[in-house]
């Protein structure tokens, strides 16, 4: 089962994706903003990350850009957890290295469909 | 259908939307004042983004519709499209009540959309440009009927792909999923070994379809790597088929109906901080260390070892005593939970009232009893209330009393000894004592003002009977006086105070303990019994004389304390047990304070000071006077809590009959 890192400043939107993937059998790490989602990633190696992009501290576009360039994340899987569906959004979550998004609002059921679509 | 069950986390859903709502309101107050920050345009706009998100997850859908229309009137002044002007702020400021209003009607299971709601969200529509957004996502058009046997794809990633995290693999895996799928590579990209970057992708393919999949599904595949490769997808077209179905729109899943009805929304939860859990987690631990060096004496302890437990010992006493604090610590909140609402308060009633006013709030971060700043809340906006309506003056009278025509509210909290002071202090007008003693001997509180010190002039405005409905304007009174911001305050443990000078502005000072669920106490005996006085009303200790002693007309007796003289109560007398002394200078007299009255409580003897965890007496036996709950004494037995403010009530009344 994989090592996946949530990233949100909502502890309710949080706990309802660790919670989700923690009954799918996922070793799930929480970080609440951007930074301290770098900081998190600096000491354990995770298979995905799971970002909001709204975040104060440091949103989930600048989280990308920087975890790009840590050593071991260059191909991670970075997700962004959005609910802008509008296409500039998922443009410059792309273009600072994300590797695709889930647009919310989803359920539990939609999130395990893509993790398991990403983690194959 | 998953088998999570989304109502668990509604809770923490409201109470997140809760700060958020706060900190949108504390944004657009200082917006309104002109502040010039996009980080607080940001603040706004994250708050009714999350919101929306969240309540959109969560199925609150007249929630997520409403803070919709918000967050698009938000974007547009994020965006540089709209500026933030006083119509903005105001009704923005307005949506954050209403969006407070729906999230409590959503928890307690309502319709959260209301006349006033859908009124305001008219309204709010109505400025976004375009107007229409309140409409949900629309899904998108079907695409006409394709009769599709099969695809040509054309992939080559960019070189940069893996890096982005995404993997062709995984995009094979998901076209084998819709059927067949063959691939030709392409390999004439491909470096020498030399040249080669492990993480660069080089490679290109043709793949093969062979099934109808339907444009979305096979779009669907390359969504998210959409600009980073040369993507051509060519349908595979079958002879014409009859009425092929229109392919159905990929409906978004409906919000599931929010079925669980919040359970008791009262219950009570406090919040806290994860380093206030990580402290108790390690002196938890540290206690655990402790107790397995004691248990080695299980079985008796020589003389060699005596150091070693003494050691123990005096580490148990300390680990004891930090777990203790640290668990108290978990009830105290900051202040500022109780602060943050009087900006927008303060505003709205300047606004009303012609009146330029700046809140001034200091030492938000000081930590109250959870209990404690509950109840806090009431009593500090009636002062405020008073302070604005009553205190400060309207611009041109300040003009013309040489101040700034900028009246100042401080709110400042702080601790001082082991109490939390509150104070609410204007520089307004001050207290106008002739119209105060007017009042006053009308409502026959006193005969005349003849020889009333200031102070005492001021003390008048806390008597029952005071303020009355009649006499209150719109705003301040609502019939309620100062008289039930005192008791609600004493209720508390706590004290209120009134500094005025006339001119120069009125300062109340509440005066609160840190906490209710443990006092510090003086103990002592009478008889049998050991009662406890809470020190925060002890004035004194005394020997008293018996020439210091004289008994009035109906019994009871005086002794002189300094310059007062004060009445006796014997403990015994009043609880009904056996004391073993009975004329005052045999025992000692405790001079206590409640309600700024002084009584001397007479008892055996003092034991000692000592920090008691209070118990209640209701929940356990029942309600008794003079009582205000009880505690356990290190050896087991019980000492009874002395409820000082009641024994001088009690003695009032007795002094009236």
């Amino acid at each position: 089962m994989a090592k996946i890192l949530a990233v949100d400043d909502s502890a309710s939107m949080r706990s309802m994706v660790a919670f989700t993937l923690r009954g799918a059998g996922h070793d799930v790490d929480e970080a609440d903003n951007g930074q301290a989602a770098l900081d998190t990633a600096r000491g354990t190696k995770f298979d995905l990350v799971l970002a909001d992009v709204n975040m104060p501290v440091m949103d989930g576009i600048s989280m990308v850009r920087e975890m790009r360039t840590m050593a071991g994340y260059s191909g991670v899987p970075i997700l962004m957890l959005t609910t802008e569906s509008n296409p500039e959004k998922k443009m410059e979550g792309k273009a600072a290295g994300a590797t695709g998004w889930l647009v919310k609002p989803f359920d539990p059921d939609q999130l395990l469909a893509t993790v398991a679509r990403v983690l194959g | 259908m998953s088998k999570v069950d989304l109502a668990q986390f509604h809770k923490a859903f409201h109470e997140e939307s809760l700060d958020g709502l706060d900190a949108m309101e504390q944004a657009l107050l200082a917006l309104d004042e002109g502040a010039d920050d996009p980080e607080l345009i940001n603040v706004v706009f994250r708050a009714a983004h999350s919101i929306k998100g969240g309540a959109a997850t969560f199925g609150f859908t007249d929630v997520a519709a409403f803070t919709h229309v918000a967050e698009n009137l938000m974007d547009e002044v994020r965006s540089g499209r709209r500026p933030m002007e006083k119509a903005v702020v105001e009704l923005l400021l307005r949506s954050g009540d209403t969006v407070r209003d729906m999230l409590a009607l959503s928890m307690a299971g309502k319709p959260a959309a209301t006349a006033e709601s859908q009124a305001l969200l008219a309204e709010l529509s109505a400025m976004v440009s375009g107007g229409t957004a309140a409409a949900p996502a629309a899904a998108k058009a079907a695409a006409p009927a394709e009769a599709i046997e099969g695809w040509d794809i054309a992939f080559r990633p960019f070189d940069y792909l893996l890096k982005t995290g995404n993997d062709p693999a995984r995009m094979f895996r998901e076209l084998g999923a819709l059927g067949p799928l063959r691939a030709e590579c392409d390999a004439s990209k491909l470096p020498a070994l030399a040249d080669m970057d492990a993480s660069s992708s080089y490679l290109g393919w043709t793949l093969h379809l062979d099934a109808g999949a339907k444009r979305a599904a096979v779009e669907g595949v390359f969504d998210w790597v959409d600009g980073d490769c040369e993507l051509t997808l060519t349908p595979r077209v079958a002879a014409p088929a009859p009425a092929a179905p229109a392919a159905a729109p990929a409906a978004p899943a409906a919000p599931r109906a929010v079925r669980e009805v919040a359970t008791n929304s009262e219950a009570s939860s406090v919040r806290v901080g994860i380093e206030k859990i990580d402290t108790l987690i390690n002196l938890v631990g540290e206690l655990v260390i402790t107790q397995s060096m004691l248990s080695q004496f299980h079985d008796g302890v020589d003389a060699s070892q005596l150091e070693m437990l003494r050691h123990g010992l005096a580490q148990l006493g300390r680990h004891t005593r930090e777990l203790q604090e640290s668990v108290m610590s978990i009830r105290m909140l900051p202040i500022s939970t109780v602060f943050n609402r009087f900006p927008r308060l303060v505003r709205d009633l300047a606004q009303k009232l012609d009146k330029k006013v700046v809140l001034d709030l200091r030492g938000e971060t000081t930590e109250l009893d959870k209990t404690v700043l509950e109840k806090i809340g009431d009593p500090l906006v009636h002062l405020v209330r008073n302070a604005i309506d009553h205190g400060l003056e309207v611009p041109a009278k300040r003009l013309a009393a040489g101040k700034g025509d900028t009246g100042t509210l401080r709110m400042e909290a702080f601790h001082r000894g082991g109490s939390i002071v509150v104070e609410v202090a204007d520089d307004g007008a001050g207290l106008n004592r002739d119209a105060i003693v007017a009042k006053a001997v009308q409502r026959g509180i006193i005969a005349s003002g003849d020889g009333m010190s200031d102070d005492a002039v001021a003390e008048l405005i806390f008597e029952a009977g005071f303020s009355t409905a009649a006499a209150t304007t719109d705003l301040s009174g609502r019939g309620v006086g100062m008289d039930v911001v005192r008791r609600n305050v004493m209720d508390l443990g706590g004290t209120v105070g009134i500094r005025s000078t006339q001119g120069n502005g009125t300062t109340f000072t509440i005066t609160l303990p840190l906490t209710l669920a443990i006092i510090d106490g003086l103990t002592a005996a009478v008889g049998e019994e050991t009662y406890i006085v809470p020190l925060v009303s002890i004035v004194e200790s005394v020997q008293v004389k018996p020439d210091a002693v004289r008994s009035v007309v109906g019994g009871g007796e005086l002794f002189r304390f300094r310059d007062q003289w004060l009445p006796i109560v014997r403990l015994f007398d009043v609880f009904g047990c056996e004391g073993r002394r009975r004329s005052v200078d045999e025992g000692i007299v405790i001079v206590v304070e409640g309600e700024g009255t002084r009584i001397g409580l007479f008892v055996d003897e003092l034991i000692g000071q000592q920090q008691a965890v209070v118990k209640s007496l209701e929940a356990n036996y029942r309600r008794v006077a003079g009582i205000s709950g009880a505690t356990i004494l290190a050896d087991g037995s019980v000492a009874l809590i002395a409820d000082v403010t009641g024994l001088v009530r009690m003695q009032g009344r007795r002094k009236a009959a």
